[in-house]
């Protein structure tokens, strides 16, 4: 077993005080940050990326990737005490958690999610432990055009797959692909769009824009509801934890079924939220007790905390191993590996082992550290929510001001993160996703330096993305995910003409 | 079984009003941020048809892919507009009410006045400003506990980024004061 020597060796890297330590404080971050409201894991992770800029690379994904396991257990404590979902995979968590924390059965419940959650994650860990180099080792033989076959499925999948209007994802995706153009042109050296500004020069920085876009907004967001809020205060005995654990192995289909779901949304980009909703729907129509869920069965609080952490971690997968995000939060790690330095893509298996596997080590150590840590100080956590909204609003706004700043020291990126977070806050009320937006700024670049590199290559012929069997295929898949509506519209009517045929007289 | 022995319990001081009405629905803000996107898209495809926008021997030029991401950016927001405009017949959602707005205003006002006072006085003076105000006026929370925090919250901040991390932020004449 190569990947399990890797492994070793990766604890090895890992099992240092100084790592040890931050790793700590990452996932104390994270739970926080989890917890608060309008603050999530994504803006959480962006927020605190600028504190990373000086740390080796390795020692900063561990603590990045540790605030976020944090947050993603974070959101399970708003959602079963308080009926808040702190991030919205936890929304469907909260369907049976509050009932159950109502009912005098927090800490069951907040037991259930830790530990579903844990094993979410774990499978998922596990999946990109054994997955993920062999992928990368066969990405390794990627030119030109496969890497930008395998961009235009990305983006491609997210207009054909996505729930909202198709003309929405389209506007947030070009504006992102736009926008990420925007300064020096990399292969011909020219400027685009910069209108003799010399702020434009550098670029629109997509660390900046996250930050505006999910901070900034969400700030603003969170201020037009109602902020008073009452829940339950709990704590959670061993006697408790292991009634719960006793209990794991009759629910064995559905944390099995879960983990699948999101490993498999977090791969594609479905995403967590999807994955917990899923995940929740399956558990109920396969139980012999349908009446039950929404009452406060623990099933319910199992089946979306297993889906939310397997998506939310293996969406990490195609990030390490191709260098494409399959969440925005994968989308701000990535932006982390650019500013750390490194060049994100298959090659990081090969030039730096360290970094790779000491990150894989930490999924595995910072999610046992973290479940032992939430299961011990949950009582401290829910006791946050007693701050008020108007001390952490304008904290959050310095933190979100400061983390625009550091990454190129302007002045100018201030007044850019203001104005995403108006826009941010626009675009969420009418119903513009900003996934794709993200996604499309963090790979724009990379996207067309690969379809430029291969009509430089190819002398301009576009078949060059035919010109084998690997690039074709995922050329044609893109294509057909991008039509994909259009494409299943049209057999669906197909179907219904023949049952037309077959039975006439029904219209 | 153990009962939920402590209750916790947050009010807001200055809940919005249920009843407010509406400034303004839901489509009215989706045809205005439509047109302003097409007016960018318009913008920017101007600006890369001059940068160059046809296919040479090598392949596409710099203004190739932004001039055509500007037409399918323009043709999605006509695509918006035009259903919004058939959809007119149609209730739309309130996009926000009067209450809503006030709300809102009174975070993104200060965060404007921080942004300013940021390049004047550097951030971690904006930043003492900024919480202590916020919370004194607009969460109605004791003056001495609202400048308290936000002076501790501003020195750990400085202490965090600036001597920890060594991360530097833009600073004015106190820094300067203190020799920093």
């Amino acid at each position: 077993m190569e990947a399990f020597g890797l492994l070793i060796y990766g604890f090895s890297v890992l099992l240092t005080w100084k790592t040890l330590a931050l790793m700590m404080v990452g996932l104390v971050l994270g739970i926080f940050v989890g917890v608060l409201p309008g603050l999530g894991g994504p803006n959480g992770v962006a927020i605190l990326l600028p504190l990373t800029f000086t740390m080796d690379p390795t020692s900063a994904i561990v603590m990045l990737s540790c605030i976020y396991w944090g947050a993603l257990f974070g959101g399970a404590i708003t959602s079963i005490l308080f009926n808040i979902p702190g991030e919205a995979w936890s929304v469907a968590t909260t369907f049976d958690g509050y009932p159950m924390a109502q009912q005098g059965k927090a800490a069951e419940a907040l037991t259930a999610a830790f530990t579903s959650s844990f094993i979410g994650s774990l499978v998922a860990v596990l999946l990109i432990t054994f997955l993920a180099p062999g992928i990368a080792s066969f990405a390794l033989r990627f030119g030109p055009p496969e890497f930008f076959a395998v961009y235009l499925l990305t983006f491609c999948s997210f207009v054909g797959l996505g729930r909202e209007e198709k003309h929405k994802t389209i506007i947030s995706m070009t504006l992102g692909l736009l926008l990420a153009g925007v300064g020096m042109d990399t292969v011909s050296g020219q400027l685009r769009m910069t209108f003799g500004s010399n702020e434009l020069l550098r670029g629109i920085n997509f660390l900046v824009a996250v930050i505006g876009l999910f901070g900034i907004s969400e700030i603003l967001l969170t201020m037009e509801e109602r902020l008073a809020l009452r829940g339950h205060a709990a704590s959670i005995s061993l006697r408790v934890v292991l009634k719960v654990w006793k209990e794991l192995p009759r629910y064995w289909a559905t944390l099995l079924r879960s983990s699948a779901i999101g490993c498999w949304l977090g791969i594609t980009p479905g995403g967590a939220i999807a994955a917990s909703f899923m995940s929740y729907n399956l558990a109920k129509r396969f139980s012999k007790d349908k009446d039950s869920f929404g009452k406060g069965r623990i099933e319910g609080v199992f089946a979306p905390e297993t889906a939310a952490h397997a998506s939310g971690t293996s969406a990490l997968l195609p990030m390490l191993a191709l260098g494409i995000p399959g969440s925005g939060t994968a989308a701000i790690l990535l932006g982390g590996l650019m500013v750390w330095g490194l060049n994100p893509g298959p090659l990081l298996f090969v030039e730096h082992k360290g970094f790779v596997w000491g990150l894989i080590a930490s999924m595995y150590l910072g999610n046992v550290v973290g479940l032992i840590l939430v299961l011990t100080t949950v009582p401290i956590f829910a006791a946050v929510l007693r701050v008020p909204f108007s001390a952490i609003a304008p904290m959050i706004v310095v933190s979100c001001a400061i983390g625009a700043y550091a990454i190129q020291n302007a002045m100018f990126d201030i007044w850019l993160m203001l104005v995403f977070g108006v826009v941010g806050y626009a675009f969420k009320k009418i119903g513009i996703p900003l996934a794709p937006f993200t996604l499309a700024l963090v790979l724009g670049n990379r996207a067309e330096d690969a379809f430029r590199l291969s009509m430089i290559g190819a002398g301009g012929d576009l078949r060059v993305f035919w010109s084998n069997g690997l690039v074709g295929s995922i050329t044609t898949l893109a294509l057909v995910l991008l039509f994909w509506p259009l494409i299943s519209g049209a057999m669906a009517r197909m179907r219904s003409a023949i049952r037309r045929d077959a039975k006439p007289g029904i219209k | 079984m153990s009962k939920p022995e402590v209750e916790i319990v947050v009010e807001d001081p200055d809940p919005p009003a249920s009843d407010s009405p509406a400034v303004t629905s839901t489509r009215t803000v989706d045809v205005v941020a439509s047109l302003l996107l097409l007016a960018l898209a318009m913008l920017l495809g101007f600006d890369n048809w001059r940068t160059g926008m046809s296919w040479d021997s090598t392949g596409p030029q710099a203004g190739y892919f932004p001039f055509y991401l500007s037409v399918v950016l323009a043709a999605a927001c006509f695509f918006g507009i035009g259903k919004e405009f058939l959809a007119r017949k149609q209730a739309s959602e309130t996009f926000v009410t009067r209450a809503q707005l006030r709300r809102v205003t009174q975070v993104f006002v200060p965060t404007l006045l921080f942004c300013v006072v940021t390049q004047w006085l550097g951030l971690y003076v904006a930043s003492f400003l900024l919480v202590a105000g916020f919370m004194a006026f607009i969460g109605r929370i004791a003056a001495w506990k609202s400048v308290l925090t936000a002076f501790v919250f501003s020195l750990v901040m400085f202490v965090t980024f600036e001597i920890a991390f060594d991360v530097i932020m833009p600073k004015g004449p106190l820094e300067a004061l203190l020799g920093h």
